[in-house]
């Protein structure tokens, strides 16, 4: 018996009046991992085209390769170069037994050990993400009765590379489960957040365990081995004394440096951008207006000057490359659900977040990232950017009529 | 009388109760939650309170000129929360800084204000102070359970006695601090009114509109 037919024959079960009824998402789920979905729209108007969600939704996934891979192979580099600092004896793990064991080693420069170390940090963060948020998913899918949605795998890899290597994994489930609950089902699902849910999860994260999230030593994953991460060197010190520790902006832009395991690569997010700007996934009104809004109000505090704040002479193209700028605006602020729906809403949108990005970084003590926050803050305005872009349209269009009557 | 005294007392406990299903007092919820202490000594100034302005109001009912009786009310509401205060102050002082201007504030709660109009106002002076303190007593049981939560989770104790020993003392528990920030109370209530809701089917609110589906044009 084929699938297909095994399909066919279990369908019936499911459907309404069958045994497992309720346990219908769930069957629709496996079955459109093997086929396409067989749902079609029975009345009018008929829109044709190849682009469904779960296309949307993996092309996101696809966009996120290359930071993937950029994660496993810093993610290792950053722990293998710490180690060799801070010397092998003093460390014990499974991660660096199994290295050992497998013959690869702990050596920064061995291309193959770097990817494998990034890989051990990687998979079980990821693979808890998915499991815990999946239940998560399936359970409200099968309460409510809608769909499991592809949106999650996307919630899913973007949570899981916006959070540091070092991040214990009941922290991973709790964050995403809070994500996924809050961030998303609780307002009706997929198409229906306002908020990010990724990023809803990761900022419960942030206030919830804040020793965990933030700080000097937890972004490589080695005990007792300390080092800040780019942003805060350059709050404490200014950008200037970045090259003090070994940090060029072609380092930032490349992503050899610490930071959260996907966010640390600007190439990598490009690469990712361009991916989701030549499938028209992204809209790039909302790249466009959070790069000038990064860049004017950036300018604008470069001219200003401070004497006591190094974070105001730091120019443009460092805001660009360091923290988790890029990886927000590639794959956060360009989300289309959360954002604003109108043209220039989306301009709007995308100048407001690029502006609160360099604010809170700059101009606020507490935070030394912004994007985040920014992130959710423009996803909260972005339905009252639409209403008053729509408002003035239509109050525009009410003046030409009065005109030509 | 349509309520036995029973019901009046027990009625705002759960089926009506002024912070899940009338969303009032919400603001004072978030701000003396943090830690089980505080708001027991909170919940108790809630409960004489709205029990006493209601027997009060209720003794008084005939003799206020209805065009001024918001204000007659509030007298007798800021004149029970000032003693009330004072008693704090005397007996639990350290308890009295940390609610800070929260007990003040009881006389804007819209509980006690509410309770004065909607049913002081109308009824006799026992059934009033009865139904000021199941009132009272329905915003303390959402305040504590609210209260337990945050302070379990967040700081690992209840009472100020450890439960979850943290790590910081060589324990196993890492406090979530995001239950100690105020917003917390605000995930905390929404998820209590979501499960009380769901409990009470009769609780839910009709949908303002509906999202068509195709199917209907």
């Amino acid at each position: 018996m084929s699938l297909r037919n095994y399909f066919h024959s279990l369908e019936p079960h499911f459907e309404k009046g069958g045994k497992y009824e309720k346990y219908y998402p769930i069957f629709e789920m496996v079955e459109t991992i093997f086929f396409t979905s067989n749902t079609v729209t029975k009345v009018a108007p008929h829109a044709r085209s190849f682009v469904d969600m779960k296309r949307v939704m993996t092309y996101v996934v696809i966009s996120t390769i290359p930071c993937i891979i950029w994660a496993l192979y810093n993610t290792g580099l950053q722990t293998n170069s710490a180690l060799a600092t801070v010397g092998i004896e003093a460390q014990s793990g499974w991660r660096i037994s199994l290295l050992q064991f497998t013959g690869l080693g702990i050596s920064p420069e061995s291309l193959v050990s770097n990817v494998f170390h990034g890989l051990l940090y990687f998979l079980p963060i990821y693979l808890t993400t998915l499991i815990a948020g999946g239940i998560c998913e399936v359970t409200f899918a099968t309460i409510r009765g809608h769909e499991v949605n592809e949106g999650f795998l996307v919630s899913s890899m973007l949570f899981a590379l916006t959070l540091p290597a070092s991040t214990p994994l009941w922290q991973v489930a709790l964050g995403i489960a809070f994500g996924v609950v809050v961030g998303k089902e609780v307002f009706g699902g997929t198409g229906k957040n306002f908020l990010n849910p990724a990023l809803t999860g990761r900022a419960f994260l942030y206030f919830a365990y804040p020793a965990y999230m933030s700080g000097d030593s937890i972004w490589t994953p080695v005990d007792g081995y300390s080092g800040a991460t780019s942003l805060g060197i350059a709050a404490a010190e200014g950008y200037e004394s970045l090259s003090n520790y070994g940090i060029t902006w072609a380092d930032a832009f490349f992503g050899t440096i610490q930071g959260s395991l996907g966010e640390t690569s600007t190439l990598a997010c490009a690469i990712g951008l361009v991916f989701l700007l030549l499938t028209k996934i992204a809209n790039y009104r909302m790249v466009v207006g959070c790069l000038l809004g990064m860049i004017i109000f950036s300018s604008f505090l470069n001219w200003v000057g401070s004497d006591t704040n190094p974070m105001f002479s730091m120019p443009w193209y460092w805001h660009l490359v360091i923290g988790s700028y890029a990886f927000g605006l590639v794959f956060m602020v360009t989300e289309p659900v959360s954002g604003s729906h109108t043209n220039l809403g989306r301009y709007i949108y995308g100048a407001l977040i690029g502006f609160m990005v360099v604010m809170i970084r700059v101009l606020n003590p507490a935070f030394p990232e912004g994007m985040m926050l920014a992130i959710l803050f423009g996803n909260i305005f972005a339905p009252l950017i639409d209403h008053f872009v729509v408002m003035a349209n239509i109050k525009r269009r009410t003046k030409f009529n009065v005109q030509t009557q | 009388m349509s309520q036995t005294r029973k019901q009046l007392l027990t009625d705002p406990l759960v089926d009506n109760n002024p912070i899940t299903l009338q969303v009032l007092g919400i603001c004072s919820a978030l701000a003396v939650t943090s830690s089980l202490n505080v708001a027991f000594v909170m919940s108790l100034a809630v409960i004489a309170v709205c029990g006493f302005s209601s027997l009060f109001i209720s003794f008084l009912r005939h003799y206020i000129p209805n065009s001024i009786r918001i204000i007659v009310q509030m007298v007798i509401i800021a004149s029970l929360v000032i003693l009330v205060d004072q008693i704090i102050k005397a007996y639990a002082y350290e308890i009295s800084k940390t609610l800070s201007v929260f007990v003040g504030l009881i006389i804007t709660n819209c509980i006690v204000m509410g309770r004065a109009e909607a049913f002081a106002m109308k009824n006799k002076p026992f059934e009033s102070f009865v139904d000021g303190v199941g009132n009272g007593l329905g915003y303390s049981l959402l305040l504590m359970s609210v209260g337990v939560i945050r302070e379990l989770f967040g700081s690992g104790s209840l009472f100020g006695v450890m439960i979850f020993e943290p790590v910081s003392n060589g324990g196993w528990y890492v406090p979530n601090g995001l239950l100690l920030l105020p917003p917390s109370a605000f995930f905390i209530i929404g998820f209590i009114i979501w499960g009380v809701r769901t409990w009470k089917k009769s609780q839910v609110e009709v949908r303002e509109y509906k999202i068509q589906t195709l199917e209907e044009h």
